[in-house]
C-alpha cells in the first residue's frame, strides 16, 4: 500500500518536472550564466552597483520592449519605435521649451501629458495603418519610421533641440537620476510597467485575446474576437511604451537628435526575443522580455569589462544574439 | 470475391509487432500489419486507436520504438520526413501538401524537376503532368494554378503526383472526407484500376459503407492494439463497427423529438443574401433540429456565416425573437444567442497551440471575468464541468489541443461553443471526420440539447446523419434553398432530387 503511495507521488513529481516550459524558462537560465561569465571576467561585474547601474540603462529597451511583446504576441511587428522615441521626445522638449505655461510645476505635468498623448496617437497611426489600411506591419511600420525620423530631424533642422529652462532640467533629473527606497527611478519603472504589463496580459480577457489572435485570427474571428481592434490596442499599447520610455530618456540628457533611437527597434525585438516569445504570435511572456532586455544591456556591459573583445563590436553580438536565440526557441519547440 | 486477386500475392510493405511511445506515453502495442502487392487494405479504429501513427511508422515519419518493418520481405529502417518517397511509399496527406502558387506541372515534378543542359525542360515537364492525368481520365489543366482548383481537383493532383513517381504504396487519409459523392465514385474507379496494375493502398477512413464498397481488406485497432485483419467480404458494417468500439452500438441516433407546431418560432431567416447565396429564408422553432442538405459548395456554410455575422450580408434580415440581429457583427449574433460551431476545427475552431482551458473559454471570457480580471478559479470550474458533460476524455490534463485526437477536438469545440450558453446552435458537419463512437456520442449531444429547448441547425454532408437527426431538412441547390422536407418526405432519394435539382418547392 505504502510502497504504492510512494510510486503514485513520484509519478506526480516527475510530471511536474516535465511540465515545466523549457521555453519560458531558457532566457533566465541565460541570465545566470550570464552573470557566471560576468563574474568569472571582472569581479567588479557582481557589485551591487554594477547590476544595478546595468539595470538603469537598460530601462528604454527594456519599457519598449514591453510594448512589442504587445504587438508581437498579436502576430504584428513595430520597427517605428526607435524613431517613435526621437519624435516623441522631441515634441516634448519643443513644447517645454515654448513656455505655454508658466508654472515649472504645471509645464512638467503638462509636457509629461502631452508626451503620453503623442505616443497614444503615433500607435493609433500605426495601428490603424495596419488594420484599417490593410498593409503587413512590416512596410507599414517601415514607412511610419521613415515618418517619424524624418519629422524629428525637420524640427532639429538636423542638430540636436535642447530644454533650455534650467529650472525645469532641474526639477525633473530625478525621474532618471532619483532613487525610491535606494532603488533607482528606472528601475522602479521597469517593474510596475511590466506588473501592469504582466497582468493585462495573463489576467485580462484582452491578453487572452491578443495571444488567441498572434495564434490564429480565423479562430478568433469565428469566437467572436474583434480581431482588427485587439491589433490596433496593441500598437497604442506600444506607443504608450515608447511614451514612457521618453519620459525617462528626457531628463537624463535634456536633449534630442536626429539620431536618438537609432536600431531601438532591432533591441526591443530583440529582447522580445530572447524573452521567449514567438515571432510569429501567439506566445507573449513579459518578464522574459524583461529579461531579455537585461541580458542585452549585460552583454555590452561584460565586452566593457573584459579586455578580449571590442566594444565597437557591440552592435554585431547584438545581431548574433537574436539569431542565436531564434535557434534555440526552434530547438527547443521540437523537443517538447 | 473481390479479395481473390490478392490471396498469395507477395507482401509488399508489413510490421512486425510495432510499439511506439510519445514522452513516455505508449499509443502502439505490438501491432502486425501487413499490406499485400495489389490490394486495397482498409485500416479502421476510433480516433486514438493509433491509425495515424501506424500510418506515419509505415511511411518513414515516425520511427517505431520497437518492432521492425520489412518492404520486399527485407527488413528496412526507412528514411525520415518523407524520403521515403524515393522507395515508391507515398502519402496523401488529409491536408494536401501543395504550394497555391504552382502550378499542376510544377507541383508534380517538385523537387525533382527535369533539366536538360541545367535549364529547366518545360516542354517534357508539361507533356508527362499531361500524360499522367490523362491516364487517370482527370481534366485538370496542366498549366493551372492549384489555387484556382476545387478540393477534388487537389486531390486528383496529389494521386497524379503519387503515380508520376512511381507509388507501389499509397496511403490515403480520409480522402473522401471533402468530397461529394460523384467525385467519391471518380476517386474509387482510379484506385480500383491503380490496384489493378499492382499498386497497393492503405485505406484510413471512418465511412463504413466506403470501406465495404472499394476495400478488399480490413485491419482494425483498437486502443493502440490490433484488434483483427479479415477479407472486407466477410464482414459487415456492424460487425466492423463492433470490432472497432468493442461494445455493442445501441442506436446511433437518440429518438427524434419533434417540437410541437405551435412552438414559438426563434430564429426567421428573411430573404437574406450574401455572395453566392441568394434571397434564402427559413424559420426555427424552439426545440427543433433542422438540417441542412445539399451539395458541398451549394452555399449552405456561406449562409449560416452570414446568419451568425461571420460574413456580410448583401440583402435580408435575421431575427431572432422577433429582434433584428445586425449584419456582420459576430458579437452581437452571440449575444442575440446565435453561435456557430465551424466544420473546420483544426483552422477555425481551435486554436492548436493553446491547451484545452484556454480554447474552451475564449469566446465567453465574459463570464469569468471580474471589472477585466479573469478569474482562474472560475474557468477552472467550466473546464471540469464541460469534461465531464461532454465527455473528453485526455491522458494529460495540460495537453494543447493540437494533439488532442479528432474525436476529443469535436468535443471541445462543441464544449467551447455551448459555454457561451447560445439559444440557437449552428453546427456545421458535426461529425466530420471522426469515429463511429464519438459520431454516437455527438448526435446524442445534440439531440439533448434540443430537449433542452435549444434550437439546432445541422449542416451536413453525410446524409444518414440528417436523417437520423432532424425533423426538418432544409437543401440547398446553387446557392438557393430549393426545398424544405418535413417527415415522410426525408429520404436519401427525395433529398438528392432537391440538391441535384429535380425538384423544387417555396420555402417554408
Amino acid at each position: 500500500m505504502s510502497v504504492n503511495q510512494e510510486g503514485s507521488q513520484e509519478a506526480i513529481r516527475r510530471r511536474s518536472w516535465r511540465d515545466i516550459d523549457l521555453r519560458a524558462v531558457a532566457p533566465f537560465v541565460a541570465l545566470a550564466l550570464l552573470l557566471l561569465v560576468g563574474a568569472l571576467v571582472n569581479p567588479n561585474f557582481i557589485s551591487i552597483n554594477n547590476l544595478a547601474n546595468v539595470a538603469t540603462r537598460s530601462a528604454f529597451i527594456a519599457i519598449i520592449a514591453v510594448g512589442a511583446t504587445f504587438v508581437i504576441s498579436s502576430g504584428d511587428l513595430d520597427l517605428s519605435v526607435g524613431a517613435m522615441v526621437a519624435f516623441i521626445a522631441s515634441l516634448m522638449i519643443l513644447f517645454m521649451n515654448s513656455g505655454v505655461i508658466a508654472d515649472p510645476v504645471l509645464m512638467l505635468l503638462g509636457a509629461i501629458l502631452f508626451a503620453i498623448v503623442a505616443g497614444t496617437l503615433c500607435g493609433l497611426t500605426n495601428g490603424l495603418i495596419t488594420t484599417v489600411g490593410r498593409i503587413e506591419p512590416f512596410i507599414a511600420t517601415l514607412g511610419t519610421m521613415g515618418i517619424y525620423r524624418g519629422l524629428t530631424t525637420w524640427l532639429s533642422q538636423g542638430g540636436a533641440i535642447t530644454l533650455k529652462e534650467p529650472e525645469l532640467q532641474e526639477m525633473y533629473r530625478p525621474a532618471y537620476f532619483g532613487t525610491i527606497a535606494g532603488v533607482p527611478v528606472p528601475i522602479v519603472v521597469i517593474l510596475a510597467v511590466t506588473a501592469v504589463a504582466a497582468f493585462i496580459l495573463y489576467r485580462t480577457r484582452y491578453g487572452r485575446h491578443v495571444v488567441a489572435v498572434g495564434s490564429n485570427r480565423d479562430v478568433a474571428r469565428y469566437s467572436g474576437i474583434s480581431v482588427n481592434r485587439v491589433r490596433t490596442v496593441a500598437f497604442v499599447i506600444q506607443g504608450l511604451c515608447v511614451a514612457v520610455a521618453v519620459l525617462l530618456y528626457v531628463p537624463r540628457l535634456g536633449s534630442t537628435s536626429a539620431t536618438t533611437g537609432i536600431l531601438w527597434e532591432l533591441q526591443a525585438i530583440t529582447a522580445v526575443v530572447v524573452g521567449g516569445t514567438a515571432l510569429k504570435g501567439g506566445a507573449g511572456r513579459v518578464w522574459g522580455t524583461i529579461c531579455g532586455a537585461f541580458i542585452l544591456e549585460l552583454v555590452g556591459n561584460i565586452m566593457l569589462l573584459s579586455n578580449f573583445i571590442s566594444e565597437y563590436l557591440i552592435g554585431a553580438i547584438q545581431g548574433a544574439i537574436i539569431i542565436i536565440a531564434m535557434l534555440v526557441q526552434r530547438s527547443l519547440v521540437r523537443k517538447s | 470475391m473481390t479479395t481473390e486477386h490478392v490471396d498469395g500475392a507477395p507482401v509488399v510493405l508489413s510490421a512486425r509487432r510495432i510499439s511506439k511511445s510519445f514522452s513516455g506515453v505508449q499509443v502502439l502495442f505490438s501491432v502486425d500489419f501487413e499490406l499485400r502487392q495489389g490490394e486495397i487494405h482498409a485500416l479502421m479504429g476510433e480516433n486514438g486507436a493509433g491509425k495515424s501513427t501506424l500510418v506515419k511508422i509505415l511511411s518513414g515519419f515516425e520511427q517505431p520504438t520497437s518492432g521492425e518493418i520489412l518492404f520486399d520481405g527485407k527488413s528496412t529502417k526507412l528514411p525520415a520526413n518523407g524520403a521515403a518517397e524515393a522507395l515508391g511509399i507515398v502519402i496523401i496527406h488529409q491536408e494536401f501538401n501543395l504550394a497555391e502558387h504552382l502550378t499542376v506541372t510544377e507541383s508534380l515534378f517538385l523537387g525533382r524537376e527535369v533539366t536538360r543542359f541545367g535549364v529547366l525542360d518545360r516542354k517534357f515537364m508539361r507533356a508527362e503532368t499531361r500524360r499522367v492525368l490523362d491516364l487517370l481520365g482527370s481534366h485538370v489543366d496542366e498549366n493551372a494554378l492549384i489555387g484556382s482548383l476545387s478540393i477534388a481537383e487537389k486531390q486528383m493532383v496529389e494521386i497524379a503526383k503519387a503515380i508520376s513517381r512511381d507509388a507501389r504504396v499509397v496511403f490515403m487519409d480520409e480522402p473522401t472526407a471533402v468530397l461529394s459523392r460523384e467525385e467519391t465514385n471518380f476517386l474509387f474507379r482510379l484506385v480500383r484500376k491503380l490496384r489493378d496494375k499492382g499498386t497497393s493502398f492503405v485505406f484510413v477512413s471512418h465511412k463504413l459503407d466506403e470501406v465495404m464498397e472499394l476495400t478488399d481488406r480490413v485491419t482494425v485497432l483498437r486502443d493502440g492494439q490490433w484488434i483483427k485483419t479479415s477479407p472486407t467480404s466477410v464482414l459487415d458494417g456492424e460487425a466492423i463497427a463492433q470490432l472497432m468500439v468493442g461494445r455493442e452500438l445501441s442506436s446511433l441516433y437518440a429518438a427524434k423529438n419533434e417540437p410541437d407546431v405551435d412552438e414559438e418560432v426563434v430564429l426567421r431567416v428573411d430573404a437574406v443574401s450574401t455572395g453566392y447565396v441568394r434571397d434564402a429564408s427559413f424559420e426555427v422553432r424552439r426545440g427543433e433540429i433542422l438540417g441542412f442538405s445539399g451539395m458541398i459548395g451549394s452555399g449552405r456554410t456561406e449562409l449560416m456565416e452570414a446568419i451568425v455575422g461571420l460574413r456580410a450580408r448583401t440583402a435580408g434580415e435575421v431575427l431572432v425573437r422577433g429582434q433584428p440581429v445586425p449584419a456582420g457583427d459576430v458579437h452581437a449574433a452571440n449575444k442575440a444567442g446565435l453561435a456557430y460551431m465551424t466544420k473546420d476545427r483544426k483552422a477555425k475552431g481551435l486554436l492548436l497551440n493553446a491547451g484545452m482551458m484556454a480554447n474552451l473559454t475564449l469566446q465567453s471570457l465574459g463570464r469569468h471575468s471580474r471589472l477585466g480580471y479573469l478569474d482562474p478559479a472560475s474557468e477552472e470550474a467550466a473546464l471540469v464541468k464541460a469534461r465531464r458533460r461532454f465527455d473528453i476524455r485526455v491522458r494529460d490534463d495540460k495537453i494543447v489541443a493540437g494533439r488532442m485526437s479528432g474525436g476529443n477536438q469535436q468535443k471541445l469545440l462543441l464544449a467551447k461553443v455551448m459555454e457561451t450558453d447560445p439559444s440557437i446552435i449552428i453546427i456545421d458537419e458535426p461529425t466530420r471526420g471522426i469515429d463511429v463512437g464519438t459520431k454516437q456520442q455527438i448526435y446524442h449531444f445534440i439531440s439533448a440539447l434540443a430537449r433542452d429547448g435549444r434550437s439546432i441547425i445541422v449542416v451536413s454532408s453525410e446524409m444518414p446523419e440528417i436523417i437520423g437527426l432532424c425533423s426538418r431538412v432544409a437543401v440547398m441547390r446553387e446557392g438557393q434553398i430549393a426545398g424544405v422536407l418535413e417527415g415522410d418526405e426525408i429520404s436519401e432519394q427525395e433529398i438528392m432530387r432537391y440538391a441535384a435539382g429535380l425538384k423544387k418547392k417555396a420555402a417554408a
